[in-house]
């Protein structure tokens, strides 16, 4: 099926990406307002943890910590975890591969020579390109207005680790929806399940509040899963909340998260497409 | 339906709405599974945001110094918000994503040829049963809660006549200001046409009701706390009736019952913006069907 000479898979690939893009693009207006308008829970945020943080022993909101971080790190941290997510979330990829399994269509990369999951993936990676396209004034202006909760640039050795650890997000990102998605094989209705992870997702992955606040036995058990690295640990490297020594060592297990994810996808696939029947047109 | 029924002008508007409530029960109860799976979903979510308080106050011993917002207080202050927002969830949220689709579709014909008030029609057409799961947990949690303080050492919690009857009525309120400010969001689909970050505007500005208000009474947050409080008086909706039941009724700040009382009348004229709103928006209709 795969006897295509290099360069014509390039062509196929650029193509694929071009019309992903494109698709992207059609809706920039709706896209950069609905983008500003993700950064208004963070004023609650704001507003609540500097009331905590008030609680918290000495009068001075300032001064307190919390498990480690002050008041101008747990803003950060949203803000961070905001931009791990918007590398790592993959807004109906798992319903759109269950439904795309359920109804059929997915016959259209059985009988084409195109693979599923190349062809996905980069799909979102011009999305998440146009995305960025579009997002990036309104983070750059959301970042500027809330420059005073950072303390400056952490070095390069922790910009790079950031800037890798940002891209490996997207990867797991991608590869942890879409084994859900492809469960879809087996049990044809995954709504409930979807829900079921995202609401575990949003807990796990650091988005709801730094996961250093989890006490003993649960903060070692989500070490343990790979969720983290979707929104906790991006934050976390670039606060410098990852020991120096620890750095590449987590960059390195996230990225066996990330070959192991690769894998089962491609397993899952493989066996769901050997038990698959398409039936009409 | 009998002769007399027929011509009345006037039709049973308390009978209409047991009869849409009863169809969606029957029509939820046909799939079960998913009945219950839906409730099953929307009460994981809120038992993961008590995890998350929970966390908090084991690190802080209260939201804001001075405020009485304490772990037990702030507890029924959630609850609170569970019921309101369930209440809203269960009875208007589908029909006004139905609304909005009806605008779109030229669906909405249909609703305005019936001899009945279209507002009311439009409000009420569909219970979603699955979201009173919410009302239940958020009872449980603010009964528990006031167990709570009841029992405990200093400065136990005492249960007043007045707060019963209170908390209930100002519940109501809560729910019909956020009624009203859903069903203008929906109406504007009929100048905006569909209009997805509709959605989620009106999560993003209930997002505001969900803390005590003093949390917004400092620098930056007081122009907020007044566009929240008199302009979109979204602010009031959980933290009045919250208030009444958890902290003691007397002694009180100099500006609760003022408070109190501008919640009665925001209601009133919320009532009264969103029936014009409405009006205006279907004097703008046009229809879209064929």
């Amino acid at each position: 099926m795969h006897a295509f000479s290099i360069s014509n898979r390039i062509a196929c690939w650029w193509m694929i990406f071009r019309i992903a893009l494109e698709e992207r693009l059609a809706y920039r207006g709706d896209f950069a307002l609905g983008t500003l308008m993700r950064f208004l829970p963070i004023i609650t945020q704001i507003f609540l943890w500097l009331a905590v943080f008030e609680s918290l022993g000495s009068g001075d909101a300032s001064e307190n910590q919390l498990a480690g971080y002050t008041f101008s790190n747990m803003v950060a941290y949203y803000l961070l975890s905001m931009l791990g997510r918007a590398f790592s979330s993959m807004p109906g990829l798992a319903s759109t591969t269950a439904k795309q399994i359920r109804e059929g269509e997915i016959k259209k990369y059985l009988i084409q020579p195109i693979d599923m999951i190349g062809f996905m993936l980069l799909g979102r990676v011009a999305h998440k390109i146009a995305y960025y396209a579009v997002a990036a004034l309104p983070f750059a202006f959301v970042f500027f207005l809330c420059r005073g909760y950072f303390s400056g640039w952490p070095d390069a050795e922790v910009l790079v680790a950031f800037s890798v650890s940002l891209i490996l997000a997207f990867l797991l990102g991608f590869f942890l929806d879409l084994c859900i998605g492809l469960v879809g094989f087996w049990f044809l209705e995954v709504s409930s399940l979807l829900f079921v992870y995202m609401l575990l997702n949003f807990f796990l992955s650091g988005h709801m509040f730094p996961l250093d606040l989890l006490p003993d036995p649960w903060s070692w058990l989500v070490d343990l899963l790979p969720f983290k690295y979707l929104a906790y640990f991006p934050a976390a490297v670039f606060l410098g909340k990852v020991e120096r020594d620890q750095l590449w060592t987590e960059v390195g297990i996230e990225l066996l998260w990330l070959l192991a994810l690769a894998l089962v996808a491609r397993f899952l696939y493989a066996r769901g497409v050997r038990r698959y029947s398409g039936f009409g047109g | 339906m009998s002769v007399e029924k027929v011509k009345s002008d006037h039709p049973n508007y308390w009978r209409v709405f047991l009869t849409f409530a009863r169809n969606s029960l029957v029509r939820d109860m046909m799939f079960r599974t998913n009945f219950l799976l839906e409730a099953v979903s929307s009460l994981s979510w809120s038992l993961m945001n008590v995890g998350f308080y929970w966390i908090v106050f084991e690190h802080a011993s209260s939201i804001g110094a001075q405020t009485g917002w304490g772990k037990y207080e702030f507890f029924v202050f959630m609850g609170t918000t569970w019921i309101i927002n369930s209440l809203v969830q269960a009875f208007f949220m589908p029909n006004s994503e139905e609304f909005s689709e009806m605008i779109r579709t030229g669906g909405l014909d249909f609703a305005m040829l019936k001899p009945i008030d279209t507002q009311f029609l439009i409000s009420f057409r569909k219970v979603s049963w699955s979201s009173l799961s919410n009302l239940l947990l958020g009872i449980v949690l603010v009964v528990l809660s006031l167990n709570q303080l009841a029992t405990r050492a200093e400065n136990p919690w005492r249960l007043e006549p007045a707060s019963l009857l209170l908390y209930p009525l100002y519940i109501a309120c809560g729910a019909a200001i956020l009624y009203s400010l859903m069903i203008c969001l929906a109406a504007t689909s009929v100048w905006l046409g569909r209009n997805q970050t509709l959605y989620d505007f009106w999560f993003y500005i209930t997002n505001f009701s969900r803390y005590p208000m003093e949390i917004y009474a400092r620098g930056w947050g007081i122009p907020l706390w007044l566009i929240f409080t008199f302009v979109i008086p979204v602010l009031v909706v959980v933290n009045v009736p919250a208030r009444l039941l958890a902290q003691p009724l007397t002694p009180r700040a100099s500006w609760e019952w003022p408070l109190a009382l501008f919640t009665l009348f925001a209601t009133v004229a919320c009532l009264l913006a969103s029936r014009w709103v409405f009006q205006k928006a279907l004097l703008s209709y046009r229809s879209a069907s064929s």
